[in-house]
């Protein structure tokens, strides 16, 4: 589904990501862990096609096609999803309506027609049961005054709504109280199908207990330099990031 | 000969059309002699500095035009909020148009200000109110000298208009270059309710210049609502005066939504004459091409415990240009104001340029008065936010445009008029929204 290989991408000319190189497979929940630092965010802003950062080697490979090069709404048409570690505040727009617009963008994207009101209505109050949202929130300006677990749990809201083939959450469980990761996760999980695909960036093995991860990585330094199973993540958790730091200066 | 010069020798052809036996003659004959020693505003004006009325006076406009009459409703359908029932005072190159007017005298008076100067029966009326806040100015004052027709609107105690009125003034451009001068009073008394809406509205792509005046009392615990809907074609520019004086427990709100037109300069004031006065002035600005919008509002606080509320927002792109100058003076007296002003703008283009200037006089110790202004971009995280989510980066602007707009929308209380300005700024940003604001 996803391939990216030998990524490099810098900064206002800061190389930040060094040659990365990752394969996602339909059905697959793959976790990136790495310190603070190491690039694990701009990865998942360089795959959602964030303009700040620039791709100077490699390819990411969607689905047979290299999108490297598209718009950030082009990825998005194509059914990536990026969940924001900091979703932006947009005081004047609604969650429905930014939903709404969101939906019927994508589709028009794919050749599809709006999707009925009716539908739609019936689509948001499902999926916002599901998250366990207060209803009070669809009216309520996008993530304006919204605390930092509702901003998240709102943007897997969005993700719910639109059933992306690839999603990645970018520290979705910082800001979450247990409470409320129970229900995040709760919610991740009933969108997994053997079609699609998940890549969860943290910083922590807690989330990894709940959404359960095929794969681990570690990145240092902009590049992964350990994978494993979930095994990996206990270890991590366990034994912080120096004992890698260690194999690697070892390896050198 | 310039206009000016123009303009005061067509006064003594003015004089020849009208009834010299009126007290307004006195009135009209100080107004011309003001405007001969002013002559029009310049940029050396500190009230002026940034608006050059230069481009807009070198035309050679008819003061005088003839009466059109084959101007039919069809041909101003879409101008008029024709969705909801209203009363309609309709002039057609500054002459009034009954056929396509709807006025009243039941329960209140929605007719015409040359009625109102000469009907004996409005005498008291128009010695109490006209030409009382207008303030000694040469724009106002050339208007004084030259004012003959307009709305005249009277709402008796407690008295609620059942329906808006709406002013609509349409230009022909029979004339290649026209200068219109409408004069409007209205009166709120005691209790009463009414809701106005303005539009000046030119047919065809001449040059007209209007320089309107309007006169608004609110009486005690009086509410008035005034939207003024300026979406004019690019050869049709307008300055316009509008005064407002509001006495105890009164409400007024006058929106105004500057979506078109060449050069539109708004003079806006406030005076607060009691206590409890709320005051709401609400702009939304879009413009485009070499268009030039100047804000210029005061609200004058005299009295303890009124309220103001300024909420005024721009977006501006090509080579466009705008003015904000907002004055809120609060008297050693006025204790207890509280007094918002707010005027964010966005600039589109590099060569977009606002020049906002906040100028708050507060005499008095015990206020709350707060005002903030912002001049920026569209925010680029939120931008690709929208985007990550398969908005294009076009309809994301749009959207960006919408909601920063959307505020001040949300103080219309006519739902038409929220859809149609609704409309007017998605095409004139050139998307289709699927949702209403």
């Amino acid at each position: 589904m996803l391939e990216i290989k030998n990524l490099h991408a810098s900064v206002e000319g800061e190389a930040i990501l060094k040659g990365i190189n990752l394969e996602i497979k339909p059905g697959e929940v793959h976790a990136i862990m790495g310190p603070n630092g190491s690039g694990k965010s701009t990865l998942a802003s360089v795959i959602a096609g964030n303009e700040d950062f620039e791709v100077t080697d490699g390819d990411i490979i969607f689905e047979r096609a290299n999108i490297s090069e598209l718009a950030p709404e082009e990825r998005a048409h194509r059914g990536i999803f990026l969940s924001f570690q900091y979703p932006v505040e947009i005081p004047g727009v609604s969650v429905t309506n930014f939903i709404k617009t969101s939906i019927n963008q994508v589709r028009k994207a794919q050749g599809l027609k709006d999707m009925p009101a009716n539908e739609m209505l019936k689509k948001i109050r499902e999926k916002a049961a599901m998250l366990e949202m207060d209803r009070k929130f669809l009216s309520r300006s996008l993530n304006e005054g919204f605390s930092g677990g509702e901003k998240k749990r709102n943007e897997i809201f969005q993700m719910a709504m639109l059933e992306p083939k690839l999603a990645i959450l970018d520290e979705t469980d910082s800001g979450l109280d247990i409470d409320a990761l129970k229900v995040v996760a709760n919610g991740v999980n009933k969108l997994k199908s053997k079609d699609n695909a998940v890549l969860l960036i943290t910083h922590y093995q807690r989330l990894l207990d709940y959404i359960v991860p095929d794969v681990v990585h570690v990145l240092m330094d902009g590049r992964i330099v350990k994978t494993g199973d979930k095994q990996l993540a206990k270890e991590l958790e366990e034994r912080g990031y120096d004992w890698i730091k260690e194999e690697q200066a070892a390896k050198v | 000969m310039d206009l000016k010069e123009k303009l005061i020798s067509s006064f003594f052809a003015f004089e020849e059309q009208i009834d010299l036996e009126n007290d307004i003659h006195q009135l009209r004959n100080n107004a011309i002699k003001f405007f001969e020693n002013k002559g029009f505003p310049t940029k050396k004006e500190e009230a002026w500095k940034y608006t050059s009325l230069k481009s807009i006076l070198k035309d050679d406009y008819s003061i005088f035009p003839k009466k059109e009459e084959t101007i039919e409703y069809r041909d101003i359908k879409k101008y008029c909020i024709h969705e909801i029932d209203t009363y309609q005072i309709v002039f057609v190159d500054g002459i009034y148009a009954s056929h396509l007017s709807n006025t009243t005298h039941d329960k209140f008076d929605a007719c015409l200000m040359s009625s109102a100067l000469n009907n004996p029966k409005y005498k008291s009326i128009i010695d109490t109110y006209f030409n009382k806040i207008a303030p000694e100015e040469s724009l106002t004052a050339l208007n004084t000298a030259f004012s003959k027709e307009g709305a005249f609107i009277r709402v008796p105690k407690s008295v609620a208009a059942e329906k808006p009125v709406q002013i609509l003034h349409f230009s022909t451009g029979n004339e290649s270059a026209l200068m219109l001068q409408p004069r409007n009073l209205i009166v709120v008394e005691e209790n009463a309710q009414i809701q106005v809406i303005e539009r000046h509205q030119s047919l065809t792509a001449n040059a007209v210049l209007t320089n309107s005046v309007t006169e608004i009392f609110v009486e005690k615990n009086a509410m008035m609502d005034y939207y003024k809907i300026q979406n004019d074609k690019i050869s049709s520019s307008l300055i316009d005066h509008t005064h407002v004086k509001q006495e105890s427990n009164s409400h007024c709100s006058v929106h105004t939504f500057s979506l078109g037109g060449k050069l539109t300069r708004n003079n806006l004031n406030f005076y607060q004459h009691g206590e409890h006065i709320n005051s709401v002035l609400n702009g939304v600005t879009i413009l485009e091409g070499k268009q030039h919008v100047d804000h210029n509002t005061l609200v004058h606080h005299t009295q303890p415990n009124c309220e103001s509320h300024q909420d005024y927002k721009g977006v501006f792109s090509d080579r466009s240009t705008g003015v904000f100058n907002g004055k809120v003076l609060v008297d050693k007296i006025a204790q207890k104001t509280d007094a918002f002003q707010s005027n964010n703008n966005i600039l589109l283009d590099d060569k977009a340029s606002i020049n906002s200037k906040p100028q708050l006089e507060i005499f008095a110790d015990d206020v709350k008065c707060s005002h903030g202004c912002t001049i920026g971009q569209l925010d680029q995280e939120a931008l690709y936010y929208l985007r990550s989510r398969g908005i294009p980066l076009k309809e994301a602007k749009a959207l960006m445009m919408f909601a920063f707009a959307n505020k001040v929308l949300t103080g219309v209380k006519i739902p038409e008029i929220k859809n149609r300005i609704t409309k007017q700024i998605a095409l004139k940003i050139g998307v289709h929204l699927g949702f209403d604001l």
